[in-house]
């Protein structure tokens, strides 16, 4: 470099900063010596501590007297707001050469005052680039500094935390926390200086250690519950964790020494949580003979593990109407043919006499697998639970999807169920359609066992009702035929 | 049942909470804590105080008032026959728990939501008790998001947004049809009836703060909502199309995707395995395209494929260049900002560094690779002083070299 050549030529100034962050003292520094034609390579900066370079070991006192003092008419030095702004975090940085490089871009914009517009400039670059890792580092002090709470002498909680910032920004970042926590006292160590906040007035203090910060507090324990619970197994992008957080700042984050297990347990447990629960079934089958065989293999609710078989529908691919039961029953479960017990007769007697030919319709259960319990030698039919019907309707809607019919009719409130996955009121629904998600109609009426359990006029009553529903649908049908 | 502990309550409604993808905590007004009589302040810019494994960000705490449910949505883990152990936290708890997390700077506030107990009206104003305590009693000023329940009564959804900085309105499903089909007890018609109300709340409470500077706030950070993808059918350019019709309608700050993911206890009506997470990262990708990129919603379908959905080994940006190959390439010393915008591997700040350097410079090569992130992206589709592609646009291959590599394990 040149650098040499220039102490013969004139004099190369050393500037001492009283504080690694001290912006405003830079700034009237580098303000006095542009105004006195100063040359960026005869100058030094050199922070507390710091060595600056060859020439700051000639003494810090004795060059700073030399510094030139700018006669009264110098023209005023200028900069673009957007370099201020730059400079300002720029300054912060631990790079030691961050003076030197912003009094060369000062020096620079006095004589190209657009300079700062030219981002493809390298020291316009750098010095965003610096800029640019000071307010990371701030945002990750805003976001990881971990408080704990101890108790000062006359009772009052004070929160302490441990924080190693990469930069110089701890006074610079005070007044984030006093604005968040105004009315807690506070305390914020580092490496590079402390910061107290009593509630009224900040102080600043020297450096700390880590042991000067306390241990542990109670409340750790319930935001690591919290961190491990919100974090879904499912979705392990270890990645993307670390390019935000990453590893050197774990040491102090209380939730940071869970990582490892979560991670290690993840698959594990998203194993668990599928076995535990979505069922995985595959594709579904494409056809009613694959219907017929896959549930017959099927366990996916407590009722198929009982001692009985499943029993598919019945009737023609294509069928206008399709009718929907809630289980076999015993007799269903002995044959293997839905709707051929009393109350599949007593459909049958009310299918005819309504005009409804049984053998073109498709007839089916909302539930595929008999649940009864044991009465001495007899198994009693028990009704299926809403989860079972939901689980089920996996292989009702397979049917569906596969028959095509028109119209649907579902009887009593478990077929309903297995249709539009909700438990509705026979009496409000019954009597005209309501669209399924494709629209198809469905028409929703008693369970034909529910009129065998009838008596005297509430019979009638509801055999009457029964009757006119099958009607309406026998109508409808001819409607969407025609 | 034995008493659950603080801590096991937690562990239930937070795990419960964790399928909702929103987190976001900024947009909202600022606020600190000068002046008052407790903690807290929102600086326009949300923090995220710690990441999960997942990825996720941490900045609210994130949980559920009670697990507890009266409807039986089917994606829904929640959901009334689902056997998952459930919990209930008091709202004094909740307080509680957001100010002692608070405190100690592990949140930016709190994201509440609920499962229905006893009746919509109910919960909701539950939740908004949470709130009020937090805001009067305790004079909280950090950031309040509330899940608002659409089949409660407009008055009381009103008050959350006195309270909250953000309200947000589940569409939870991108088609009608699936609504039905998945969420029975939930009603297409009620859940947009909601948020145009909400719109036209925060357009009112606005517009009376410009004339009376103490009028109050109602949810300054705006409203929000979520759509579940992949539970059922519906491909990308329809979800596209949803997103984009929700945000013209109802003036929504963000649209959430959230993948439909296993869940314990799951209702068989969901037969499908968990779609691609990708599918979820490319769906923020061509939202992003229309937010800040100036792409219709109608283009960003085009980058879709004859499925209607997005491409996955590749960003949708780049999908729509590969299909429109004529527009490139893009002069970059003289192109507009919403040609330059278009081409992949720029982004808007890329682009607005570009901007400002040729009123100084022509550019070359060389300066372009110091204004964006990944040259080798953009070559292809750019020209400048020094270069121009040799028909590379037209290379037939040009999507195979494009086309990251298959992704590294993530090793830990
Ligand atoms: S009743 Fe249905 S779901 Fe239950 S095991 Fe039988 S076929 Fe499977």
């Amino acid at each position: 470099m040149t650098a040499m050549q220039h102490v013969s030529l004139g004099a190369h100034y050393a500037v001492h900063l009283p504080a690694p962050d001290d912006f405003a003292v830079w700034r009237d520094r580098a303000r006095g010596l542009v105004q006195c034609d100063v040359p960026p390579d005869r100058v030094s900066w050199v922070e507390p501590g710091g060595t600056g370079d060859l020439f700051a070991a000639e003494g810090p006192s004795r060059s700073e007297k030399r510094l030139p003092v700018p006669p009264a008419d110098a023209p005023p030095v200028r900069a673009s707001k957007r370099f201020l702004e730059l400079a300002r975090h720029a300054a912060l940085h631990s790079d030691p050469a961050r003076f030197g490089l912003l009094y060369r871009v000062l020096w620079r914009l006095q004589r190209n005052p657009g300079l700062m517009e030219d981002k493809a400039d390298p020291e316009v670059r750098r010095i965003e680039e610096l800029a640019k890792s000071v307010r990371r580092d701030a945002h990750k002090m805003h976001a990881f500094v971990r408080f704990r709470e101890v108790e000062e002498e006359d009772g009052t909680p004070h929160f302490v935390a441990w924080f190693e910032p990469d930069h110089h920004i701890v006074r610079a970042e005070a007044a984030f926390f006093m604005r968040r926590f105004a009315n807690m006292r506070w305390s914020i160590l580092t490496p590079r200086g402390s910061i107290h906040w009593d509630g009224e007035t900040m102080r600043e203090g020297p450096p700390a250690r880590r042991s000067d910060a306390p241990g542990g507090d109670p409340v750790e324990d319930l935001w690591r519950s919290y961190y491990a619970s919100i974090f879904n197994p499912a979705r392990l992008k270890v990645g993307a964790m670390l390019s935000e957080m990453p590893k050197k700042y774990w040491k102090n984050l209380p939730e940071a020494a869970l990582i490892p297990q979560l991670i290690a347990g993840a698959q594990a447990r998203e194993a668990r949580m599928v076995a535990s629960g979505s069922l995985d079934m595959g594709e579904r089958p494409s056809t009613l003979e694959g219907v017929g065989t896959a549930i017959h293999a099927c366990r996916n609710c407590p009722i198929g593990e009982l001692d009985n078989r499943a029993v598919m529908g019945e009737g023609p691919l294509g069928a206008p109407l399709m009718i929907v039961g809630e289980q076999p029953g015993d007799q269903e479960d002995r044959t293997g043919r839905p709707f051929v017990g009393p109350a599949g007769q007593l459909l049958d007697d009310y299918l005819s006499r309504a005009g409804i030919d049984r053998s073109a319709a498709y007839v089916t259960n909302a539930v595929k697998h008999f649940k009864f319990v044991w009465k001495g030698k007899h198994r009693l039919h028990q009704s299926p639970g809403a989860k079972e019907i939901d689980t089920c309707r996996w292989w009702l809607e397979a049917e569906r999807t596969i028959v095509k019919p028109r119209l649907v009719l579902a009887l009593g409130a478990s077929a309903a169920r297995g249709l539009l996955g909700k438990t509705v009121s026979i009496t409000r629904v019954r009597g005209s359609p309501t669209a399924l998600d494709d629209g198809t109609e469905l028409w929703v009426t008693a369970h034909p066992s529910y009129l065998l359990r009838l008596e005297g006029e509430a019979r009638e009553e509801q055999a009457r009702l029964f009757a006119a529903d099958l009607a309406a649908v026998r109508e409808r049908l001819a409607e969407l035929a025609g | 049942m034995p008493q659950q502990t603080l801590r096991q309550k937690l562990e239930i409604l937070a795990d419960a909470a964790k399928y909702d993808a929103s987190c976001a905590s900024s947009g909202t007004a600022k606020k600190n804590s000068l002046g008052g009589k407790g903690v807290g302040s929102t600086e326009g810019m949300g923090i995220c105080h710690a990441y999960a494994p997942d990825g996720r960000c941490i900045s609210l705490l994130k949980i559920l008032l009670t697990n507890h449910c009266i409807f039986d949505c089917h994606y829904c883990i929640n959901r009334k026959s689902s056997n998952v152990a459930r919990a209930r936290f008091t709202p004094q708890e909740v307080v509680d728990l957001t100010l002692s997390f608070y405190r100690r700077n592990y949140i930016e506030g709190l994201f509440l939501s609920s499962g229905i107990v006893k009746s919509a009206n109910h919960t909701m104003e539950q939740l908004v008790e949470v709130a009020r305590i937090l805001r009067e009693e305790h004079d909280f000023r950090g950031y309040i998001h509330l899940k608002t329940i659409p089949e409660a009564d407009a008055e009381i959804i009103h008050e959350a947004g006195l309270y909250a900085d953000r309200v947000s309105i589940n569409v939870e499903l991108p088609t009608d049809t699936g609504l039905t089909r998945l969420a029975p007890d939930k009603n297409a018609r009620q859940i947009e009836g909601a948020m145009g109300r909400t719109k036209e709340r925060i357009l009112t409470a606005k517009d009376e703060r410009k004339r009376f500077r103490h009028a109050p706030r109602f949810a300054p950070a705006g409203q929000s909502t979520q759509m579940i993808v992949g539970a059922d059918d519906a491909n990308d350019a329809a979800i596209i199309g949803k997103a984009s019709r929700l945000y013209d309608n109802f003036g929504l700050r963000r649209v959430y995707y959230s993948a439909f993911s296993p869940i314990p206890d799951a209702s068989a009506v969901l037969p499908l395995k968990r779609p691609p997470l990708l599918r979820e990262h490319r769906l923020y990708q061509s939202d992003w395209l229309m937010r800040f990129y100036g792409f219709a919603p109608q283009e960003v379908a085009d980058a879709a494929g004859a499925d209607g959905n997005l491409p996955l080994d590749i960003d949708p940006k780049l999908a729509w260049a590969l299909k429109f190959r004529e527009s490139f390439p893009v002069d970059v010393n003289r192109a507009p900002r919403e040609l330059l915008l278009r081409v992949p591997g720029l982004g808007t700040k890329a682009v607005a560094r570009i901007l400002a350097s040729r009123r100084h410079r022509r550019l070359r090569l060389d300066d372009v690779a110091r204004l964006t992130a990944s040259l080798a992206k953009v070559r292809p589709f750019i020209c400048t002083v020094d270069w121009r592609p040799t028909f590379l646009t037209d290379r037939a291959d040009l999507r195979g070299l494009l086309t990251p590599k298959s992704e590294q394990l993530e090793l830990f």
